[in-house]
């Protein structure tokens, strides 16, 4: 019996695809460096207002306009507001807009897609309904969408919260079609395959399909397509911003604080930058994971 | 071929009028009066019927109608009136602006140089700027120049325009005092100096948008390019003794274009809407100005007519890169 145990056993535990999906994004040194830059950039922007003194309302008339110091490192504004704490304001709601504008986007384009590819009767339907939206130019209609409903729920949730669920939802209704296309066509090829001839065999309902066995397989170009929404969202929230039909002043965003330093721009040139470094360095941060994640989640490229 | 592009264009129409009546109704709902800036004195019956004199007593389905006619039908008749001296728009009514009372179409025709000028030389200048770049980092893939190239790529692809524009200003306009940071749509080109102020003030949004746009279409240069460079009948051409750069700039070049054509076809509604900004930053005058201020002036059938347009770019330019897929591409078949 004992010849039996000195037969050569596997020693390395077999690895999971999580294994491998992560070895392969650590190889990729820009996705790794953009998600611990995006990471680094949340944290200190929901966490640094509770370690610094100063609050991003709190006017201090006398100092307004400085430079940077070790008082105010990127200077105050016109009225003397600190700027470090303007910054962490403004990118908490800048963050949390893009990641809530993203979820909605999600949501809606994996429901759409779903619904087209696994049902026949729908695909048609939802796939024109797609392309129209497509065809719809989203950028003025997002102008239109603000100025027309922005009055109506700033009186019904108060003007922050109001404007909040406004910029969201109309960022998430005018960005979910990419994700419905490419999760349509996951799902199209998937229908096919034994694993869920097999299911259905089994007796399957409908709705345990695609729960248990269709979105567990289309979640790696959902999740390429979050970050890119992540990414889409804080430049179309900074957009409307810069325009001036997004956040009102007194709640700032990064794309207020751009829009609010381009009035002061030739005095104090230093205060364009510091918003425009944030939300370039966060798109940026968030493209390379996403461009990562693609990388690693394609099982043609990963073991190359 | 011809009968895809033919069923194409039958079903562009419904496409548009869909669009049309989600603009139309979405501007329905707008809060706004545009006789709110008329003056308290009068009498609110004369409002009433200026509001009449507007179409605005009539009923939405009416109103919708009215636009469809005066849009589709009238416009075409003035264009061809303007062309060749005939009078078939004489007396009919046109799509007039609330706020200056005259024909929407006259003022988008006013405005629509500055826009072409500065969008579509930034176009044409990022289209010429990315194919070379693409092409030579998916060539040397890996390469310094590719690592760079494509760090960079990322870098202009996101970094918003408003956020490039406003730093070009700060650093050209305001500390060296080389260009002009407002775009000046009165001047006239008619002797060389005022031909250089012209290169001048276009360069920075030129700039700006060439970036962003050529930073999105090498990207998909290279990547088209190494899907191409794989392939078996790139081995056959090198095996066959032909010249490096044969292979490369006919071989390889002419089947990677057929998806870049298209993306660079779809990209130039984009591109229109992506000028907002830009004309925003520069305070160029052109069709994204003038969409913002009559969005903020309340000016309805301006804001429609305008969505709308931009709508038919879209439609017209996806119809463009079907057929020039169709084209391009011998192994696609529509039929």
């Amino acid at each position: 019996m004992t010849e039996m145990t000195d037969q050569p056993i596997p020693t390395a535990p077999p690895r999971s695809q999580w294994r491998d999906i992560w070895e392969q994004f650590k190889s990729h040194k820009g996705a790794l460096l953009g998600g611990i830059v995006f990471l680094l950039i949340v944290v200190s922007v929901f966490l640094g207002p509770l370690l610094w003194p100063y609050d991003a309302t709190f006017i201090d008339i006398r100092s307004r306009n400085q430079g940077p110091s070790w008082v105010h490192p990127l200077g105050t504004d016109q009225l003397g507001r600190d700027m470090l704490a303007r910054m962490m304001a403004g990118g908490q709601t800048s963050v949390s807009v893009g990641i809530t504008a993203m979820l909605l986007a999600l949501v809606l384009g994996s429901l759409i897609g779903v619904l087209a590819g696994y049902f026949r009767k729908l695909d048609n339907i939802l796939m024109r309904t797609t392309d129209l939206f497509l065809a719809l130019p989203l950028l003025p209609l997002l102008l239109v969408m603000v100025l027309l409903f922005r009055e109506p729920l700033n009186a019904a949730f108060g003007p922050e919260t109001g404007i909040f669920i406004l910029i969201v939802t109309a960022i998430g209704i005018t960005s979910w079609m990419p994700t419905a296309r490419i999760v349509r066509g996951d799902v199209l090829a998937l229908k096919e395959r034994e694993f869920v001839l097999a299911a259905r065999s089994i007796g399957t309902t409908n709705f345990r399909m695609i729960t248990r066995h269709i979105l567990p397989n289309v979640m790696s170009p959902i999740m390429v397509s979050a970050t890119l929404g992540i990414a889409n969202a804080i430049i179309t929230e900074s957009a409307l911003s810069f325009l001036g039909l997004g956040f009102p002043p007194d709640f700032p965003t990064w794309g207020r604080l751009l829009f609010d330093a381009v009035d002061y721009m030739q005095q104090h040139p230093q205060r364009v930058l510091w918003p425009g470094l944030a939300i370039s360095l966060t798109v940026l941060s968030v493209n390379y994971l996403g461009d990562g994640l693609r990388d690693a989640l394609d099982p043609r490229i990963r073991g190359r | 071929m011809l009968t895809f592009t033919f069923r194409r264009l039958v079903l562009a129409i419904p496409t548009l009028l869909f669009i049309s009546l989600v603009i139309f109704s979405l501007l329905q709902l707008a809060p706004g009066d545009p006789m709110a800036q008329v003056p308290l004195t009068v009498p609110p019956e004369v409002k009433e019927r200026m509001r009449e004199a507007l179409g605005l007593g009539a009923p939405v389905h009416i109103q919708f109608f009215k636009w469809l006619v005066q849009f589709f039908w009238v416009e075409p008749q003035v264009l061809i009136d303007s062309i060749f001296g005939t009078t078939f728009s004489e007396g009919k009514l046109r799509v007039l602006s609330w706020q200056t009372r005259s024909p929407v179409m006259d003022i988008v025709v006013q405005r629509l140089p500055q826009t072409l000028w500065v969008v579509g030389m930034s176009y044409v200048l990022g289209v010429m700027i990315a194919l070379p770049i693409g092409i030579y980092s998916a060539y040397r893939q890996y390469s310094a120049f590719d690592q760079i190239g494509t760090f960079v790529s990322m870098v202009g692809f996101s970094v918003p325009t408003f956020f490039t524009g406003v730093l070009l200003i700060v650093i050209f306009s305001v500390n060296l005092g080389w260009f002009p940071s407002i775009y000046d749509t009165t001047h006239k080109v008619s002797d060389w100096d005022s031909f250089m102020f012209q290169i001048r003030q276009m360069i920075m949004p030129v700039a700006v948008l060439a970036l962003y746009n050529a930073a999105q279409i090498s990207r998909f240069m290279r990547a088209s390019m190494l899907d191409n460079l794989n392939q078996d009948y790139v081995r056959t051409a090198r095996a066959k003794g032909l010249g490096e750069k044969t292979v490369v700039l006919v071989h390889v070049l002419r089947n990677s274009m057929i998806p870049v054509v298209t993306v660079i076809a779809l990209g130039v509604p984009q591109v229109f809407g992506g000028a907002i900004i830009t004309e925003q930053v520069f305070k160029v005058n052109g069709l994204g100005q003038l969409l913002i201020t009559s969005i903020e002036a309340n000016d309805l059938p301006m804001v429609q007519t305008l969505t709308f347009i931009f709508a038919l770019l879209i439609v017209i330019f996806n119809l463009i890169a079907d057929v020039l897929y169709g084209i391009l591409d011998p192994r696609i078949r529509y039929d």
